[in-house]
């Protein structure tokens, strides 16, 4: 007991430490939930270390939003679920107005914050993963899957495969293999792109691959006798490697295998060698440092010698650039949020989810930026906390990503139709009454 | 036919490599009696070491890069770097915890994956690195064209080195003052430090072993994954092996490999479709546990007999 | 002085076969009940209670579970978590599937689905011992994992995998602030961490321990092995599914199967083996270091370095210092903390005249 109660004391002492940190007026308060230890950490370095430059570039370039200086804390939570929601409370009270947005990186802890944070009036942004239905604003007012989801890459990749072919016509007949990593996560595709295959009258094939996936020799054995005419990665981690070698291995050909987000980053084809050479993969950012913002965190944050990255030669990676993206949202929203409650204030949680419900990135903006072709425009509303639902396909060259196409746009209709079904039961079983949009300011 | 052989032959080589992971488990356990769970993590260290010091060679030192002597430079610093992790832990963690139940050990040996995993990260950052050993992952070419069965040059190159890592380990065991030694203290503890055996010494050398091992398993699972974290996940694969073929004989981590290999790929692709696939993560552990009812010592484990 | 038991004496069998002998236990337990039942839920902040007393005491729930096998019966397991998951989704379904399911016993339901599974798992202990088991009770942890992920009835054809639990309410009174329930998870663990004291007192606990000290002499002197080996199993199962529930109910609110991954057996195997074995107060106390210790060292390190060490550095760091801390443990008390407090209570029992 009397080690406990030392444990506890010393918890309760480093709280204090920590919190007297932060706390001076007129500084908006981020908690980062990241993870930078274990089988995450390769993406998460990456990840977190765009998104806190960004922040920083903020700061050292322009004093903050309006004035309004930018503080963090950073809070590891080992990708793990109780870690998450540990960290979602401590972070939430920090600052001088409270955490302004929750961003865990993880769709397990963003389900387990889901309920508290709307309770906290805190907005959880999930960029890129997340509850897929969440897109759906008036059942979910304070979650934002901003930019895209899981079902709209899904549908995305099919029209980019359909072009390809030369028309969705001749997807007629044509057979697809998914090999997807046998979890939550990689089931996500399947229902729409089921719709997809009956839609269009391609033949999906569905191969599951076991945790971790580093050994697929079978699955690409059963995937030489389907012969399909494009595969649909749907991996994670060593999961994407090991399948670029195992299609080398069988011979299929790379150019002919298609990734996801999770599956197209540097971290995801050095590894394989050459094998990954030819290999195209969505985004809904792009790798590069050549765009205005890069530079700009080269000239003004590592020039200082505050950059975050231990690796420069990261900066630009597509996980790295995937960072700049969530501080980049992120700034803006406060930004938006600061012209309707007060420029140069702090704000709090729900005053910034104003921000993101109106959020509006247009080509200019994006352009004043630095960041066109970097990442999609974006327009959220009361109803549509998605946003354009696009991706660019990025093929590996064999030392870098290169951009192959322009923004593809999803089959909206049937994803935002599945959207909203499924919010429609998820706010019956909760007994949730949908907001109406319009009367929303 | 030629499809089922094709599965076969490549579910027999992955087997190979789960092996090559085993064997490190199988040393430890033989010469200390103990369940080394930082198996995995060790294997990940030395690989991550390995590419480490190729990076760091050529870019501190000026040695040319991708030459042969900084392939061998590195792979000696890295195996220096296992024998020194081995001997720290010896005396780190094993000594003080002589005469514990083993699944005291069993669990210092999970705390001692956390450190290893630490370490590694934090020294060689967390970086997803590649490896290349010069040696492609691609079909032979007359078995292909003749036969249509595509065999991977890279898989036989992995059951060569495996097959040689097995005869070094048998004549190191049969032949050498230390070998005999070491299957002394497998035997009997007691007896043979009576004898006059150093056990710390022979711990050291277990270990140091171990980290042979664990390197070698490393750069040829990184050559074909990438050196990642993930590394630490072939601990995982060589676990149903290990209770397969038992967990105090060598051959039995090459025979258990190979059950496990062929089954597993066999099982995933004619009952896999029928379940739903994935079914890789528990059938190895489902039939090694089959096999266990029959067999409760593994394959060539030691019968254990109890005396009331 | 604290501790003198002198003058206290045994004069019945219902007093020689307390729990606690000693009034100065008596007291202190009970005072522990009032602390921890009434005065923290009123005064312990929100994030003490939802982010670490909750688990604490749901942890501990799972390590009582784990020690009444490991550490009673003597048959190692590294599938804990997965006998967490079939208690989650266990009474997830139930109170889905069945209309005005009561609460109590959705949980009382899900434990004893765990305990079925878990039977059907400790059936080769029957022929398996030491790590051929352990190792084999993997098996269990893929396997159940994989089910749960793979066939969508489980879920509720939930398009992530992930469900969400429904809200908790006991005859008309909804749980849903995290006072109310850390209360009922108190409750809860209270009572059945009662049971499991009482019932390793019992012939049964007493079973257990001969088929742990040696299976096949409790065998000769007519202990039934199998029916011993699985009622351990069955038990054990039962708490870990509880807590598996309540995990699910009263903590996280939404699960999916992989949450409950191998990872989190071994944190519950830490949890006794830290805490003591064989010891249903060394359950809480593991439970208590190993909730606490990650989350002091994410406060402390960064605290302590700031940020010149580089991002990641800390972070290993933390890895490093817990598996460190943990080695440490084990090499200097091999017991437990529980033993540590045993040694804390003979020394206070002469103290302050130690001679």
């Amino acid at each position: 007991m009397k080690l406990k109660r030392t444990v506890l004391l010393g918890a309760a002492l480093a709280g204090l430490l920590a919190s007297s940190v932060a706390g001076a007026a007129e500084e908006q308060f981020i908690g980062l939930p990241s993870y930078r230890v274990g089988p995450y950490a390769s993406g998460g370095s990456g990840v977190f270390g765009g998104w806190i430059d960004y922040m920083q570039l903020i700061n050292e370039r322009d004093g903050g939003i309006n004035g309004v200086r930018l503080t963090w804390e950073e809070c590891e939570t080992e990708y793990n679920n109780a870690r998450g929601v540990e960290c979602y409370e401590r972070l939430k009270k920090k600052g001088s107005t409270g955490n302004t947005v929750f961003q865990p990186v993880s769709t397990g802890i963003t389900y387990s914050v889901l309920d508290k944070a709307a309770q906290d009036k805190i907005p959880v942004v999930t960029i890129g993963y997340g509850r897929t239905d969440a897109a759906d604003g008036r059942v979910f007012p304070w979650v934002f899957p901003l930019i895209t989801t899981y079902w709209s890459q899904a549908s995305a990749i099919v029209n980019f495969i359909g072009t390809k072919e030369g028309g969705m016509d001749k997807l007629k007949g044509r057979k697809i293999g998914l090999l997807y990593h046998d979890s939550a996560y990689g089931k996500e595709s399947h229902a729409v792109l089921d719709r997809l295959a009956a839609k269009h009258g391609f033949e999906l094939s569905k191969i599951a691959v076991a945790h971790p996936g580093n050994e697929q020799q079978s699955q690409w054995l059963q995937l030489r006798q389907l012969k399909p005419d494009y595969v649909i990665l749907w991996g994670w981690g060593v999961m994407n490697p090991t399948a670029l070698k195992a299609a080398a291995k069988v011979g299929y050909p790379r150019e002919k295998m298609i990734g996801v987000w999770w599956s197209g980053a540097e971290e995801d084809t050095i590894p394989a060698g050459p094998a990954a050479k030819g290999f195209i993969a969505a985004g809904f950012n792009v790798a590069g440092a050549n765009y205005p913002v890069v530079a700009d965190i080269k000239k003004f944050v590592y020039g200082k010698g505050k950059g975050n990255m231990e690796d420069k030669a990261r900066i630009g990676s597509v996980y790295y650039n995937r960072g700049v993206v969530h501080g980049l949202i992120t700034v803006e929203a406060i930004r938006k949020a600061q012209e309707k409650f007060g420029k140069g204030k702090a704000l709090t949680g729900e005053q910034v989810r104003w921000g993101f419900e109106n959020l509006n990135l247009d080509d200019a903006r994006l352009k004043a930026l630095g960041a066109t072709g970097f990442l999609p425009s974006l327009k959220i509303s009361c109803a549509d906390h998605e946003g354009p639902g696009v991706v660019k396909f990025q093929q590996w060259d064999g030392s870098q990503w290169k951009v192959i196409s322009d923004w593809v746009e999803s089959d909206r209709p049937l994803v935002r139709g599945m959207i909203e079904e499924s919010a429609a039961a998820y706010a019956k079983e909760k007994g949730i009454k949908p907001r109406d949009c319009s009367k929303e300011g | 036919m030629q499809f089922f052989i094709e599965v076969l032959i490549g579910g027999l080589l992955s087997g190979v490599m789960y092996a090559l992971v085993a064997l490190g488990f199988v040393l430890i356990y033989k010469a200390s009696g103990v369940f080394n769970f930082a198996q995995g993590a060790m294997v990940f260290f030395a690989a991550l070491s390995f590419v480490g010091f190729q990076e760091v060679l050529p870019a501190r030192f000026g040695m040319e890069a991708g030459s042969a002597a900084v392939f061998w430079l590195s792979f000696l610093l890295a195996f220096a770097t296992m024998v020194v992790l081995g001997i720290a832990t010896e005396r780190i963690v094993l000594r003080p915890l002589v005469n514990q139940p083993p699944i005291t050990l069993f669990m210092a040996t999970i705390g001692l994956t956390y450190v290893v995993e630490g370490l590694a990260q934090m020294t060689w950052g967390a970086n997803v690195r590649g490896l290349e050993l010069g040696i492609m992952d691609e079909p032979i070419a007359w078995l292909m064209d003749d036969y249509g069965i595509g065999v991977s040059k890279f898989d036989l190159f992995a059951a060569g080195v495996a097959a040689s890592l097995v005869a070094l380990l048998a004549l190191l065991f049969q032949y050498t003052k230390v070998g005999r030694a070491l299957r002394a203290v497998a035997d009997d503890h007691q007896a043979a430090l009576s004898i006059g055996i150093p056990l710390q010494t022979i711990w050291r050398v277990v270990w140091a072993v171990a980290g042979f091992v664990a390197l070698v398993a490393g750069m040829i699972w990184g050559a074909r994954n990438g050196v990642q974290f993930a590394l630490t996940f072939t601990a995982l694969k060589a676990l149903p092996v290990l209770i397969l073929g038992g967990f105090t004989s060598v051959p039995g981590a090459i025979v258990g490999g190979l059950i496990i290999g062929a089954s597993e790929k066999l099982a995933e692709v004619y009952v896999g479709p029928l379940v739903g696939g994935g079914i890789e993560g528990w059938f190895p552990y489902m039939l090694a546990l089959a096999f266990l009812l029959v067999r409760p010592e593994g394959l060539f484990g030691e019968r254990h007999i109890d005396r009331v | 002085m604290l501790y003198r038991e002198a003058g206290q004496f045994r004069t019945s069998y219902a007093e020689d076969g307390r729990i606690f002998p000693i009034r100065q236990d008596r007291v202190g337990f009970a005072l522990l009940v009032l602390v921890f039942g009434v005065a923290v839920p009123l005064l312990a902040n929100e994030y003490w209670l939802k982010a670490i007393l909750t688990p604490v005491l749901i942890f501990s729930l799972a390590a009582i579970g784990l020690n009444i096998l490991t550490g009673y019966a003597g048959q190692l397991s590294l599938g804990s978590a997965a006998f967490m998951a079939v208690g989650a989704f266990a009474a997830y379904n139930f109170i889905l599937r069945v209309d005005g399911m009561p609460f109590l016993l959705a949980l009382a339901l899900a434990g004893l689905a765990a305990a079925l599974v878990g039977v059907l798992f400790g059936l080769p202990s029957l022929r398996i011992k030491g790590f051929y088991l352990a190792v084999a009770t993997l098996a269990a942890q893929f396997f159940i994992v994989w089910v749960l992920v793979k066939f969508p009835w489980f879920s509720n054809h939930s398009s992530s995998g992930v469900v969400t639990a429904q809200e908790v309410s006991i005859l008309g009174y909804r749980f849903a602030s995290p006072e109310a329930k850390y209360v009922l998870t108190f409750a809860v663990v209270a009572v059945l961490a009662l049971a499991a004291k009482n019932l390793v007192r019992s012939a049964t606990g007493r079973a257990w321990m001969a088929v742990r000290d040696m299976d096949v002499a409790a065998q000769v002197i007519g202990f039934r092995l199998m029916r011993t080996k699985l009622l351990a199993f069955a038990v054990s199962s039962f708490y870990c599914g509880v807590a598996g529930a309540l995990y699910a109910y009263t903590y996280i609110g939404t699960v999916e199967p992989e949450g409950f991954n191998l990872d989190l057996s071994f944190k519950i195997l830490f949890m006794i083996i830290i805490g003591g074995v064989g010891s249903i107060m060394g359950a809480f106390l593991g439970a208590a270091f190993i909730v606490l210790l990650p989350i002091l060292l994410d406060n402390l390190v960064p605290a302590l370095f700031g940020d010149a060490l580089g991002a990641g550095f800390a972070s290993n760091l933390q890895l490093i210092i817990f598996g460190g801390l943990i080695i440490f443990f084990l090499i200097v008390e091999p017991h437990g903390l529980a033993r540590l407090w045993q040694i804390a209570k003979e020394k206070l029992r002469l103290w302050p005249f130690p001679h």
